[in-house]
């Protein structure tokens, strides 16, 4: 902060504006002082035998330190890798079709001759993108529910046997990215649709006197014009690879025991660490993500910076 | 491309629409994605008008055997906890709304002040957290043993009321659409900045101020992860969180509705529990599924508008 006044000094003496200005900036600055600074230095609790004596400041000065001890104790147990498989695993299936799906809907659906149906489509799908994990687990309970629920319903009408879907282990992976496309894809979609309705009318004309057909322009003028907005996303993503969507993998599951090698993600292991009070290894785990996190975000805004200088973050 | 998207395109557009078939297959297509997306909703709205014996013996069915509204009724009767809810879920969705947009505009707004001196110094504050946080346990502990925020209204509200993503776009929005003559000229006319803002840089900017102001309301209003957090006090569940509980043990409002007189077996024999814990869902749902289509658009372009570089 010293440097940065002393900078500034040079230039022009503080004014009345800096004064007002730093007056408004405040209220905010303290929020980022207590809710997201003082927790980065909180990382170091993953070097402590966390041990609640007093206020926060106290606990934190009294506790031992332990070196890695705590990161010892999760590399030590099998979880971890099942954890990390998982985290990755799902996260780039989702990646992947993320984009895939979005990108294809977008092109066909900015081709329907009726505009007003697509609008009211484009709606309709937005509409997951609105309700919470909590709401969608409900609503998938109303499809699951051994007694009651419609699918196995369904089943024993035709006289077949009912499922345990809760519980049927291969089922899940392959319904969680449904339902993570499911709630996202509306919302994506749209994304796309904003930059094809962008794109420039007459290349399409000059493709169709060149007599290109309606897949060939999409292929070979609406793709690669996508091409930017599409690596951007892709980029984006993938730097935030080790950030699992909770919602998704604790409340849709029901928190199922069975499941837990189809269902555990990072966040979710954190979270059961920190209900257990075993806040050591729970803050090993967070410190790990959040240093991952950071270096896969950077990685990530590093070649966004070389593809497309405009769209970094810095 | 927008030319195709007119019913009546001419000239070149009109001959390189697609066919009538694949438009047929296309809008079944896309009928299909849109009732998919929709039809779990309506299913659990029909659950919820559903009547209870018939749920018990048919399970939860498209077309419901017998209609009832005994759920919401049971909810209303039971008043307190319903209410209690609802209240608390509007209470932290208005005001951390407003306390959000209200920081969010403030630090933009200085943000936005290519000569403010301190400016590079908060740009850093801001962009910091969008690459690393403390993670959930250091979060957690800060939280509950320095700020003492566990069981307080104010764990449902602070930590989520700014974002940088928000002030990011906000900023960008100050910078792009008020010229920075017209602050020049409030100057000289003797305005300080507390009264540029307020009187010229606030008016100006409703759409941006509306599309934040958005994005928070749907996200309080749909919050359940600090509830799990932080709360523990009945009193403070918000709908959501209530939901969240009622789905896991299907008892909790009769337990949460402790009535005097009759016994608590009594009273969970004769609630339409099943009806009842969808109409739960159904009171969170309606607003957003009403709400969401007239306010898409701003959505999108604040959406759009995050690619933005500030």
């Amino acid at each position: 902060m010293t440097k940065v006044q002393t900078r500034a000094v040079k230039k022009r003496f503080w004014s009345k504006d800096d004064t007002e200005l730093t007056v408004m900036a405040l209220p905010s600055f303290i929020w980022y002082v207590l809710f997201c600074f003082i927790p980065m230095f909180g990382v170091i609790l993953a070097f402590k035998d966390y041990r609640i004596s007093g206020n926060f400041f106290k606990s934190m000065w009294d506790s031992a330190w332990v070196g890695i001890n705590n990161f010892k104790f999760i590399f030590a147990s099998p979880d971890i890798w099942m954890i990390i498989r998982n985290t990755l695993g799902y996260n780039a299936v989702f990646i992947v079709l993320n984009i895939v799906v979005p990108v294809i809907l977008a092109i066909i659906i900015s081709q329907l001759r009726s505009k007003r149906m697509g609008k009211i489509y484009q709606t309709a799908m937005f509409l997951p993108y609105f309700l919470s994990w909590v709401v969608i687990s409900s609503l998938v309970w109303a499809f699951l529910s051994y007694e009651r629920g419609l699918f196995n319903r369904m089943i024993t009408d035709v006289g077949g046997e009912a499922v345990q879907w809760y519980m049927k282990k291969e089922f899940w992976p392959g319904f969680l990215v449904f339902m993570n496309l499911w709630k996202s894809l509306g919302y994506s979609m749209v994304i796309y649709l904003a930059a094809i309705t962008g794109l420039d009318v007459s290349y399409y004309e000059a493709a169709v006197i060149d007599g290109a057909s309606r897949l060939q322009q999409a292929r070979f003028i609406t793709v690669p014009l996508l091409k930017t907005v599409i690596i951007l996303m892709f980029i984006l993503a993938v730097g935030r690879i080790f950030y699992a969507d909770f919602g998704l993998f604790y409340q849709v599951p029901r928190d199922s025991n069975t499941l837990y090698n189809q269902v555990y993600v990072i966040d979710v292991y954190v979270y059961k660490m920190l209900l257990n009070s075993t806040t050591g290894m729970a803050s090993a785990a967070a410190a790990l993500q959040a240093v991952v996190g950071c270096v896969t975000i950077l990685t990530a805004n590093w070649i966004v910076r070389k593809v497309d200088p405009e769209s970094a973050m810095m | 491309m927008s030319a195709y998207l007119k019913n009546e395109p001419e000239g070149i557009a009109k001959f390189n629409r697609i066919g009538t078939v694949s438009n047929v297959l296309f809008n079944l297509m896309f009928i299909v994605l849109s009732l998919t997306a929709v039809l779990p909703v309506v299913f659990v709205f029909i659950i919820s008008v559903s009547k209870e014996s018939a749920i018990q013996e048919f399970g939860y069915r498209l077309i419901p055997r017998e209609f009832s509204w005994a759920g919401y009724i049971y909810l209303i009767e039971q008043g307190g906890v319903l209410l209690r809810t609802l209240a608390n879920s509007l209470v932290v969705t208005v005001s951390g709304t407003v306390i959000g947009v209200l920081l969010t505009a403030l630090i933009g707004y200085a943000l936005s002040r290519q000569d403010y001196k301190l400016q590079k110094f908060f740009s850093w504050v801001v962009f910091v957290p969008m690459i690393f946080n403390g993670g959930l346990v250091a979060q957690y502990v800060v939280n509950t043993q320095m700020l003492m925020l566990k069981n307080t209204v104010w764990a449902l509200i602070l930590p989520m009321c700014v974002t940088s993503f928000n002030v990011i776009v906000t900023k960008t929005f100050f910078r792009l659409t008020i010229p920075d003559s017209l602050i020049e000229s409030a100057k000289i006319d003797g305005a300080s900045q507390f009264g540029i803002f307020a009187r010229i840089v606030l008016p100006l900017s409703l759409p941006v101020l509306a599309t934040i102001g958005l994005f928070l309301t749907f996200a309080y209003w749909n919050d359940w992860w600090l509830s799990m957090l932080y709360i523990d006090d009945p009193n403070l569940y918000t709908l959501q969180y209530f939901l969240n509980k009622l789905m896991a043990d299907i008892t909790m409002l009769s337990k949460m509705a402790a009535t005097g007189n009759a016994s608590q077996l009594e009273l969970l024999a004769q609630m339409p529990k099943e009806s009842a814990r969808m109409a739960v869902a159904m009171v969170i749902v309606i607003p957003i599924a009403c709400a969401y289509p007239y306010f898409q658009k701003y959505f999108i372009s604040g959406l759009t508008v995050g690619a933005v570089k500030g």
